[in-house]
């Protein structure tokens, strides 16, 4: 099977003796005798059915629109207007490579311009590059930058990074002898500026997030970049972009770095993947040459037309092979291409009201929720609430399940000292009798629970 | 005669009417006033504002000035740009992908768990290996993976004396970039003659300092490194590990394993070999495969099977961690699997077959056209690399050139200036999926280009004329970064841009 997809398998006779070879086999007559093997695959199928298997198998999954789902903890469900998607399934998009070749691929060059441009409005930097993998790997990126930048290698993170986050950072400083720092939250679920005042000694960058993995809004964000410039460290943001419109750029905060997830933007939740890491910097040559991944710029052609191009490539792995300042080659383009064309339809008033409409399904998701659990922190929510319940919590997810609803992610694995605590989560997709299902639900699988 | 697109296409930025807008919200579910504080609030935020037909046709615009597989050849030196099958495309965007959160209780995605695990068992047949993961997100990804593993096996012997890192100079740049990002030093080898590996320069370099050696096999030529079972021994031999660098799979696959020429550590690029869009730069995957004594390194967490269900296994004390969020990029590995699912054995064979008989017919059919010449052996796998430099040193037609003019017939250009060992590189590689008439094309062009750099050289060096700008000042682009909306509109007032 497969021919399909392979024109000169009607030829090879005929294109084998006009180049003089008599077999496909002397084609490989330079590998090892005896290592050509029979592989144990199973045979092709024809795309019907594939298409009755691959169902077969997909239908095995619930997805969120089956059942009212409260996750979030750095992935969350957005809606995606249509004419997105279709806008990226172009061909001339989806199947193109990096645009080497300028003059033929202008148009992912400008669109990867333009998803540049509108993230720098966000963050309010005026050096972005074209994606990386995601917000975790941005931010490993981010680590090791400012090693480089400020010579020196303790890379300090609030003790309540997200664990996912903080997992993808470890394994990026690892083989660059960076020392990571924790620093406490305090009563607000935020972070602990005294006790940062003592680990920013010496530190390369200080890093925070926005809103943190609590869900909480950051309050002293200044202070802590005051912090951070104080000792001579980078100051690093990584933040949702979807919080963007009702809050201050980083950039304007005194962000030095910011990274993030574009993919809140345009894309599905698709189980976590693709997605694209937001890479943003001040516009300050010791930063620029230091900076990570591809970046697009505008220039002009011989007839003086405006014309766009990868530039600034003398930091990247194909030129300075192991000097580079990452090895990214391929990053995210077509999903920051998404992020971008979902945020131009959006535009400032679209964005700004994304913003409110999540801030304020938050407050009442956490008012709601704390008629059955102790939120944990006094504090602005913005997507994810920790509450803590009086009964182990995966005794109430198991129940939520069985009624067809899921619950939140269980934080007692990675944060202990909060006990039965979850991280629930609602956006601009929450209906308010999904609320009321919730709500009722626990009330009840509390009280079963406790007779 | 190929004529491209050519809109005079302005910024979304500068499409931008106030009061416009491009966007339907639902209400939020109670409107309850939350106060941010004063100093923290959004200032100002310039955005452009456009209706949704508009950005739908700027976009459309934009579209059709690019060159993507399904416009035409796209013979990118080991990039493997395939034809992407269009029922991939389905499963990618079906709502059982697309509306999954990656913290769902297994029980609850049972079927992605399970296209995770069939993927794994296939990727493992085909490069003779025992586990997988399928976390990184790109070829480079998986090679900071692979030696990060690599590494990590290295400490748990007690052997941290073993900070080196062999990688022959046809490498791509991501080796060397990945070792140097796993805190490695690179030490690099020369190629001999014939474009392969020189056995008496790996003999010298390998030590007990040795971690491993990264290699792509067939290499960055289109060669067959034909002693790699010697290879194999003396890094072995030394206690270093062998790394396969999976981006020129196309060439071999369904025919001979990685696994067993002696490699300990793959990765692969779906994107490549298995027929995934590349997005005009991403999203790819590199899954990782590795041999037995390496399995506890891996990335958690790994997919697992117990006959009944599958389950995501977090338990691996002597893993490296994790190297991207969640399992990867999900969404490609649905489009990999759907297309292996298609070819089957036989057909991942002929993929390889053919590959390689298309690129050993461009061989002969462009070898010995004036102004290219065919350095190293003549026998190729699945691309080729012809140098352009005896037309550069007659008429001072470079590479770049030649690829200028080549996407004035509507042609994509080869890789250039890669390999490195290669003067003037073009480095071309067709793949299974074009026909032979557009193989006799691609050979006509180059000719025709040929000729003209002896009897009108102006136009090639003027190259390209029927795209939808003219050659690109990459100069000016380096010498003045306009990189953002911001920076631009600061020219602009300036008076420094009149583009």
């Amino acid at each position: 099977m497969g021919k399909h997809y392979i024109p000169n398998s009607a030829h090879k006779e005929e294109m084998l003796g006009e180049i003089g070879f008599k077999s496909i086999e002397d084609l490989f007559s330079d590998v090892p005798k005896g290592f050509v093997k029979e592989f144990n695959l199973p045979e092709g199928k024809s795309e019907y059915e594939v298409f009755l298997e691959m169902n077969e198998i997909l239908n095995k999954n619930k997805t969120v629109l089956e059942m009212p789902t409260f996750l979030g903890a750095g992935a969350y469900f957005h809606y995606v207007p249509a004419h997105v998607k279709h806008l990226i399934e172009r061909s001339e998009f989806i199947t193109s490579y990096t645009p080497y070749q300028a003059e033929i691929s202008q148009g992912m060059l400008q669109a990867l311009f333009e998803y540049q441009s509108l993230i720098g409005e966000l963050v309010g930097l005026e050096i972005v590059n074209a994606s990386m993998y995601d917000w975790g790997t941005a931010l490993g990126e981010a680590a090791r930058m400012a090693a480089r930048v400020k010579k020196k290698n303790k890379f300090v993170v609030p003790k309540h990074i997200h664990p996912e986050r903080n997992m993808v950072l470890k394994t990026f400083v690892e083989g660059a002898d960076i020392e990571i720092e924790y620093v406490k939250w305090n009563e607000k679920g935020q972070v602990d500026l005294e006790e940062l005042k003592e680990k920013a000694k010496n530190a390369a960058g200080v890093y925070v997030e926005l809103p943190n993995f609590f869900g909480i809004i950051e309050e002293q964000i200044k202070e802590i970049g005051e912090i951070a410039h104080e000792n001579d460290a980078l100051f690093v943001v990584g933040v949702d972009p979807t919080i963007l419109g009702i809050i201050e750029a980083p950039g304007s905060l005194g962000a030095d770095i910011v990274v993030g997830e574009a993919s809140f933007l345009g894309s599905a939740l698709n189980f976590g993947g693709p997605r694209a890491g937001i890479f943003a910097t001040k516009n300050e040559r010791a930063l620029i040459r230091q900076m990570p991944g591809r970046i697009i710029g505008m220039t002009r052609d011989t007839e003086g037309k405006r014309a766009f191009v990868m530039t600034l490539q003398t930091r990247e792995q194909h030129i300075r092979r192991a000097k580079a300042t990452s090895n990214i080659c391929s990053n995210e383009a077509l999903v920051a291409v998404a992020a971008a064309i979902h945020l131009a339809s959006l535009g400032p008033k679209g964005l700004e009201k994304l913003g409110e409409i999540i801030l304020k399904n938050t407050a009442y998701f956490k008012k709601r929720l704390s008629e059955v659990a102790e939120i944990s922190f006094d504090a602005i929510n913005f997507k994810d609430v920790p509450a803590t319940f009086e009964i182990p919590y995966p005794i109430i997810h198991e129940r939520l399940l069985e009624r067809g609803i899921h619950g939140g992610f269980y934080l007692k694995p990675y944060f202990p000292e909060l006990g039965e605590t979850a991280l629930l989560a609602v956006t601009e997709t929450t209906r308010r009798e999904w609320i009321e299902a919730l709500v009722k639900n626990v009330r009840e699988i509390i009280n079963e629970a406790e007779l | 005669m190929f004529r491209q697109a050519k809109w005079d296409e302005p910024l979304i930025f500068e499409l931008s009417k106030p009061g416009r807008v491009g966007f339907t919200l639902p209400e939020p579910v109670e409107d309850i006033e939350v106060q941010i504080p004063e100093d923290l609030m959004r200032k100002s935020l310039e955005l452009p504002e456009v209706s949704e037909p508009e950005v739908v046709k700027h976009y459309i615009r934009l579209a059709e000035m690019n060159y993507g597989v399904d416009s035409g050849i796209y013979p990118l030196g080991s990039c493997t740009m395939k034809y992407n099958p269009k029922i991939n495309e389905e499963f990618a965007n079906h709502p059982k992908v697309a509306f999954i959160h990656p913290y769902q209780d297994p029980r609850t995605v049972q079927g992605a768990l399970q296209i995770m695990w069939e993927l794994e068992q296939w990727l493992k047949e085909i490069t003779g290996m025992d586990r997988f993961t399928l976390q990184p997100a790109a070829g480079a990804n998986g090679e900071f993976t692979g030696v990060m593993i690599i590494r990590a096996y290295h400490l748990d012997r007690g052997e941290a004396q073993r900070n080196e890192i062999i990688v022959p100079d046809s490498a791509h740049g991501t080796n060397p970039a990945s070792a140097a990002m796993a805190g490695f030093k690179v030490i690099e080898i020369p190629s001999n003659e014939q474009g392969m590996v020189d056995l008496e320069a790996l003999e010298n370099a390998v030590s007990e300092r040795t971690a491993g050696i990264m290699l792509t096999n067939p290499n960055t030529l289109g060669i067959f490194e034909e002693d790699i079972l010697e290879i194999a021994k003396i890094v072995h031999k030394a206690g270093g590990l062998l790394y396969y660098d999976g981006a020129n799979l196309n060439g071999i696959l369904g025919k001979i394993r990685p696994g067993d020429m002696g490699f300990d550590v793959v990765h692969i690029n779906l994107h490549k070999t298995f027929s995934t869009p590349h997005g005009g730069g991403g999203p790819g995957a590199g899954p990782v495969g590795v041999k037995k004594h390496l399995v506890d390194y891996l990335p958690v967490p790994l997919v697992e099977f117990d006959g009944e269900k599958y389950y995501l296994n977090y338990d691996l004390p002597k893993s490296i961690g994790k190297v991207k969020e969640f399992y990867g990029n999900f969404a490609v590995l649905v489009r990999a699997l759907t297309y292996l699912k298609i070819m089957g054995r036989d057909g991942l064979r002929e993929v390889a077959e053919i590959a390689v008989l298309n690129a050993n017919y461009l061989t002969q059919k462009l070898k010995g056209t004036r102004g290219y010449e065919l350095p190293h052996k003549e026998l190729r796998k699945h691309e080729v690399v012809f140098s352009a430099e005896p037309m550069r040193k007659e008429m001072g037609i470079k590479a770049l050139d030649v690829a200028k003019r080549l996407l004035d017939f509507g042609l994509h250009a080869p890789t250039i200036y890669f390999p490195l060992i290669v003067h003037e590189a073009l480095m071309i590689e067709p793949t299974e999926t074009v026909s032979k008439e557009e193989l006799d094309a691609y050979v006509e062009a180059l000719k025709r280009i040929s000729e003209e750099a002896y009897t009108n050289p102006e136009i090639v060096k003027s190259a390209p004329h029927n795209t939808a700008v003219r050659r690109v000042d990459d100069v000016l682009a380096t010498k003045k970064p306009i990189i953002t909306w911001r920076m631009y509109k600061e020219f602009k007032r300036k008076g420094e841009v009149d583009y």
